[in-house]
């Protein structure tokens, strides 16, 4: 384990077992988030990312769920911890944003009230000196006329301003980790950028942690320093953000970012598509995930998982043909 | 097997629809429905024969309430609609008939199939309802599943839940064009699909328009998408039209401050070129009292005191490219007032 690394996360399953039928929701995955580093992990429904996600906090129900690798934060595994160190790891040291804020708050306390719950249960402080620390938390996240919002429900704020208060509400006992799961997927885009501007402004603040889930590759650029690509539970490249849109590897990611490019898409150019869509977790293929949508499959991918390997320091992949299909054409190319 | 005949009356000059001073209010259940929603308020425009017009705005700013009043799911308080020079719903063009020209793909592909009837039932549906033969219902709903990229053999007797999203949006556009329409309305068919399924629908909507020969009005927050299909673009902002243009100029020589706006909140796709300010500040106000004169003005960059008192009209500011916004329309009464009103957070 890199002794800088704040999470590290090696060879991490995850399976969910119901009625007899088993779901390899993830497959072996692996990463590393410095302090202070934002790492995004994309990917399409079903690939695993929220997964991923829900473990580090785990979230997953104990019984169905069955979790195994490594996990740690910190420094701690969390994998091991037992119930009284997950309730001061959660919300303390580590703490998650979600895509549906008004489902994330309890509906029938004021945001208020569930901020100085968490400010007493974790820091030990009064009510009084709690309530204050939950007006500065809002103010933190420029919610208009804090002191008002304090004794507002989730239903009464717009969804953007609900988001503000679920990263106020996050933030509130200052961890090191912040996992966020879609935070900007249900905003209006003039509100989902102000909402990345801030979020990325109080990252830089307090020199946080914070691995950030989500479909879009645009949020992810104006985040992420790292991107992981993720493909039916694992992790099929994985680099630094200028890394990841000047040379991708992996097939996939050139797919992904085929369809968004940098100058924006132009009336009725050819779009990258691949036919099919992604495997079915309850019956995975044996070789490359991929491989059936593939436009550059061979006979091994099908056969063999590929291993991960190092194109440049910090840029790994895992495909068979990537030295084969390194000969950076642009995606456009590649594809036409 | 020519079921509907479909006839071009007015030619290629003539809208194939012209939606006219179009108002929907809402009365909501609170304080008595005394508050009225304004979803759409006074909205006029053409769709012209065989383009696809892309529709823009934030949630609330109205878009699908026009796409059901353009669809007759939904009665309009006034205005009317004229379908290729035929009054919607009088004695020429009954409302049947309107429908049968008219079809609609929705968001939800799961929500808007019947999960009871396979996939042939649902595209053959229509067609029976307009009398058409079981049989022959059948074998063109058939015809349409390997249209939209389906093996009939496979999918035909399946149910909607043993379909993936991609495919379920597939026979919904299917069972769209078993009504042999002239205008199908898409209101945000493709914003619940992954990108790469998202990429394969689009390239289908794309081949069927050209060689169904139809016309679009293609509804979605994804200002990417719309761009790659769009002819035309028409920009909604709490039930109105601030700005209609041809798609380029709309991207390129955006005239009103919210298209501007709108166009600078797409992701920049440049990590050493990050957006470093919001082009807007809050959230839209809410449509039960939306702001007095120009609607925008509580958070346009450039409003000044008499754009709180003036509504701007639609007016022309470029080739087939129209804008309400004083500004942009060189209003004196905007260029004369020097205070800029005070902005609510």
């Amino acid at each position: 384990m890199s002794p800088e690394s704040y999470v590290h996360v090696r060879d991490l399953h995850v399976e969910f077992r119901r009625d007899g039928q088993t779901v390899n929701a993830v497959n072996g995955v692996s990463f590393d988030v410095q302090k202070g580093e934002v790492m995004a992990l994309i990917g399409e429904s079903g690939s695993g990312k929220s997964v991923t996600l829900r473990a580090l906090m785990r979230l997953h129900p104990p019984k169905s769920s069955f979790l195994t690798g490594t996990l740690n934060v910190g420094g701690e595994a969390v994998l091991a911890m037992n119930a009284s160190a997950l309730r001061s790891y959660r919300g303390g040291k580590c703490a998650m944003i979600f895509q549906e804020p008004l489902l994330a708050f309890d509906p029938v306390y004021t945001v208020g009230q569930q901020i100085v719950e968490g400010l007493k249960r974790h820091e030990g402080l009064s009510t009084r000196e709690a309530q204050a620390r939950a007006l500065e938390a809002l103010r933190q996240v420029r919610i208009p006329s804090p002191e008002r919002r304090l004794d507002s429900y989730p239903h009464e704020m717009s969804g953007g301003m609900r988001q503000r208060a679920m990263i106020a509400l996050a933030l509130s006992c200052n961890p090191q980790l912040l996992l966020a799961d879609e935070p900007t997927t249900a905003l209006d885009a003039t509100v989902q950028i102000q909402i990345l501007i801030l979020l990325r402004e109080q990252q830089k603040q307090r020199g946080m942690s914070v691995i950030f889930v989500t479909h879009d590759i645009g949020a992810a650029v104006e985040i992420a320093d790292r991107v992981a690509v993720m493909y039916a539970g694992r992790i099929v490249e994985e680099a630094s953000i200028s890394e990841i849109l000047n040379h991708p590897r992996h097939p996939y990611t050139q797919v992904l970012l085929g369809s968004r490019p940098k100058e924006g898409l132009k009336k009725g150019v050819a779009l990258h598509c691949i036919p099919g869509s992604p495997p079915d977790l309850a019956n995975l293929p044996g070789g490359c995930a991929f491989a059936a949508r593939c436009p550059h499959a061979k006979p091994v991918c099908t056969q063999m998982q590929p291993p991960t390997e190092q194109v440049t320091e910090r840029h790994v992949v895992s495909c068979h043909r990537w030295r084969e299909l390194a000969t950076d054409t642009p995606v456009q190319q590649a594809y036409a | 097997m020519q079921p509907f005949e479909n006839v071009d009356i007015g030619g290629p000059a003539q809208p194939l629809l012209r939606v006219s001073k179009l108002v929907k209010h809402f009365h909501t259940g609170a304080r008595k429905g005394k508050d009225v929603v304004q979803a759409v308020d006074g909205v006029s425009f053409d769709v012209i024969k065989g383009e696809t017009l892309g529709v823009v705005g934030e949630s609330g700013c109205g878009k699908s309430t026009t796409a059901r009043l353009l669809m007759q799911l939904l009665t309009q308080d006034s205005g009317e609609l004229v379908f290729d020079g035929q009054e919607v719903g009088s004695s020429r063009l009954p409302m049947k008939e309107y429908r049968r020209q008219v079809q609609m793909v929705f968001q939800d592909s799961y929500a808007s199939l019947n999960p009871r009837m396979t996939m042939e039932e649902s595209i053959a549906f229509g067609q029976r309802v307009h009398g058409i033969s079981q049989k022959e219902a059948r074998d063109y709903a058939r015809y349409l599943l390997a249209h939209v990229g389906l093996e009939p053999g496979r999918f035909a007797h399946r149910y909607p839940h043993a379909l993936s999203g991609g495919q379920r949006q597939r026979v919904n556009i299917a069972r769209a064009l078993a009504m042999k329409p002239r205008l199908v309305i898409l209101d945000e068919a493709v914003s619940a699909l992954d990108k790469s399924v998202e990429a394969q629908v689009l390239q289908l909507l794309l081949e069927l328009k050209r060689t169904l020969n139809l016309t679009y009005v293609f509804i979605s927050h994804d200002l990417h998408v719309v761009r790659w299909l769009s002819d035309r673009i028409l920009v909604m902002y709490l039930g109105e039209v601030v700005e209609i243009g041809p798609a380029e100029a709309l991207f390129t020589d955006a005239q009103h401050p919210y298209t501007k706006a709108l166009l600078s909140s797409m992701p920049s796709m440049d990590p050493d070129n990050r957006t470093l300010s919001s082009p807007l500040s809050g959230d839209p106000p809410s449509p039960i009292a939306p702001p007095s004169g120009c609607r925008f003005h509580t958070r346009c960059p450039h409003a000044k005191a008499a754009c709180a008192q003036i509504k701007p009209q639609l007016k022309t500011v470029g080739q087939g490219h129209q804008s309400a916004c004083l500004m942009a329309q060189g209003d004196p009464a905007w260029h004369q007032t020097r205070m800029e009103v005070s902005h609510v957070a």
